[in-house]
């Protein structure tokens, strides 16, 4: 218990110190950004009061590393600044959109591991087979597919030619249907590749063999014997696929008119809203790494012989 | 002495050479290929297969349907499709190639001198790819544009940064393991300066997995591209460029489908195309990595 103790407090600095690189990293591309940083936030139609208050609100007028001390202590607080365009609290803008985003990226994650595993699984238990082949072909459709077409093709033959389902926004629950197999396919695809690679390897194992000759039933030595040894990199997709969610629901949001931040993102690029966006990267970037530490931890459940490695 | 050694790094070649030989044979990385070759084709005589400037506009002749005149139809400008397509395929294929060139020109030499020396540099290269890692692929392109500014050339950069991380992180794996070789050793006991080690024994064993990643590299270069393009804020209009061509059609989809359906048809079959060329590569230069990348 004190080992896991240690490691917890370890990788949260780990964590914590990876998170102050990337928010100085943020912080100084922000700063070397050509021209005026006040001015640019300000936008286009400021006031030079506008931005002279600017520039002493973020301490622009103050050497490089005050500004830095200042800002981190900001972000210590939990003030990630004003926004430029609508004058509210960024965190207030990034509060309000965050659940839209979450429920659309759990969806998608429960859609592509409900449906990737099994089918991994199947893939591998029939290797080399014209099943084989063709859940192989499903993704390699899946990991070329760009989303946002994906997305577009769902619209025309869901929402335009059969009208069955929505094309944008989220007020019904059917809302949800397009944007989450839209996001997930990709993920999907992934974690069905591994899966079947990481099972095709543990198959082979002399304790799969064993297992069958006992006479175990079939289908319990494929799911406690060969799964639960099976699902450690698939565990590490998960994770992994968990970030990559949140970056491709950017696009899936902008398709669907989904009100999460991803779209706020785009739309705060687009107006040059540079404190959300800071704002907004940085929290993509602890959420992720959240994830990762989070399935580190899970590994120790799922795999005793990595506990505390 | 420096003969024998260049004999020791040529003994190499003939295996490789006879990997590139079965490239041919195997029928994934063949499709692969044939669809390149294709799009190459295709992009090369981009004048000659479709006589109309992609730029130009007819707006008595807007969102028509596939025809004679437009093989396949006509944009909401009445720009012809094809001709966009075609030259948006120079585009996409410069893009994909030119920032994985950059990824690896920066992430591979990072990856060496990381794996190699260890110690203080691993420390620095390692915490710095962190950071870059801290970001999920798209998401990291899509900040560093909204930093840099849109455009070709920006464009460029932000997919090529993003892709260094990768780089570094697979080509530092192979290096760790190849330091320890005897090969390595016996460079070294030969008094060869650590430059030429690591050039001619250490790197050329390192690229193996480094060319199915670029393969693969090359196919999510172009996805992510065309999706800052998509989003507007990749390479800018009235430029032919695939994502932004979707994005625009995307409004129009109510009134006709053709002009955000073929560019997406476009995007899928390129990445695709790369994507095969990767796990054909995989299969042939290294089975063991089958399903890792």
């Amino acid at each position: 218990m004190a080992g896991l103790l240690r490691y917890l407090v370890q990788r949260l600095v780990g964590l914590a110190v990876s998170l102050g690189l990337v928010a100085l990293v943020v912080f100084l591309l922000l700063r070397t950004l050509p021209g005026d940083p006040a001015r640019v936030i300000a936008g286009v139609f400021a006031t030079e009061e506008d931005v002279r208050r600017i520039r002493s609100q973020l301490h622009l007028d103050r050497p490089l590393p005050v500004q830095f001390g200042l800002f981190a202590l900001q972000l210590l607080r939990g003030d990630l600044g004003v926004s430029a365009r609508t004058s509210e609290p960024v965190v207030r803008e990034i509060a309000s959109r965050f659940p839209a985003t979450v429920k659309l990226a759990i969806a998608s994650m429960l859609l592509a591991a409900s449906v990737g595993i099994p089918l991994g699984v199947l893939a591998a238990t029939r290797a080399r087979s014209p099943l084989d082949l063709g859940i192989s072909t499903f993704v390699l459709f899946g990991i070329s597919m760009p989303v946002y077409w994906l997305g577009i093709l769902l619209i025309f033959v869901f929402a335009v030619q059969l009208r069955w389902l929505p094309a944008a926004g989220a007020d019904r629950p059917a809302s949800l249907v397009l944007p989450a197999v839209t996001l997930a396919l990709l993920s999907l695809a992934l974690i069905t590749r591994m899966t079947r690679s990481s099972m095709l390897e543990v198959l082979r194992q002399d304790y799969i063999r064993t297992a069958r000759a006992k006479g175990l039933r079939p289908l319990h030595v494929l799911f406690r014997h060969g799964l639960q040894n099976a699902f450690l990199p698939v565990l590490t997709v998960l994770g992994l696929q968990f970030g990559e969610l949140l970056g491709g629901a950017v696009l899936t949001e902008t398709v669907f008119s989904w009100p999460g931040i991803g779209r706020l993102l785009v739309d705060s690029i687009l107006a040059r809203d540079y404190p959300v966006v800071q704002g907004i990267v940085l929290v993509f970037a602890a959420l992720f790494a959240l994830v990762n530490l989070l399935v580190d931890l899970l590994y120790g459940l799922v795999d005793p012989r990595v506990r505390m490695a | 002495m420096a003969s024998w050694t260049r004999a020791y790094a040529w003994r190499e070649r003939p295996e490789r050479v006879e990997a590139w030989g079965r490239v041919l044979h195997h029928p994934t990385a063949l499709l692969g290929i044939a669809i390149l070759l294709g799009w190459t084709l295709a992009a090369a005589g981009a004048p000659l297969l479709s006589p109309h400037d992609p730029t130009h506009q007819d707006l008595e002749q807007v969102l028509r349907p596939p025809s004679v005149e437009h093989p396949l139809g006509t944009d909401h400008l009445g720009r012809d499709i094809l001709a966009r397509i075609l030259h948006g395929a120079r585009l996409s294929l410069f893009i994909g190639v030119l920032a994985v060139a950059l990824g690896g020109a920066v992430g591979i030499p990072l990856g060496v001198l990381s794996g190699y020396y260890g110690g203080l540099v691993d420390l620095l290269v390692q915490r710095a790819v962190d950071v870059l890692l801290a970001f999920p692929t798209f998401l990291l392109a899509l900040t560093l544009v909204a930093l840099l500014g849109v455009g070709l050339g920006n464009v460029i950069v932000a997919v090529g940064v993003s892709a260094v991380p990768r780089f570094a992180r697979l080509v530092r794996s192979s290096v760790l393991s190849i330091r320890e070789q005897t090969y390595v050793e016996a460079a070294r006991a030969l008094g060869l300066p650590d430059w030429a080690v690591l050039l001619r024994h250490v790197l050329p064993n390192a690229l193996t997995p480094v060319i199915v990643q670029a393969s693969l590299g090359v196919g999510l270069a172009i996805l992510v591209a065309a999706g800052l393009g998509f989003l507007g804020l990749g390479v800018q209009p009235p430029t032919p460029e695939w994502g932004a061509m979707l994005g625009e059609g995307r409004q129009y989809i109510f009134h006709s489908p053709y002009a955000a359906t073929f560019p997406g048809l476009a995007i899928f079959l390129t990445v695709m195309a790369f994507n095969l060329l990767g796990d054909g590569l995989r299969d042939l230069l290294d089975p063991r990595l089958r399903g890792t990348l």
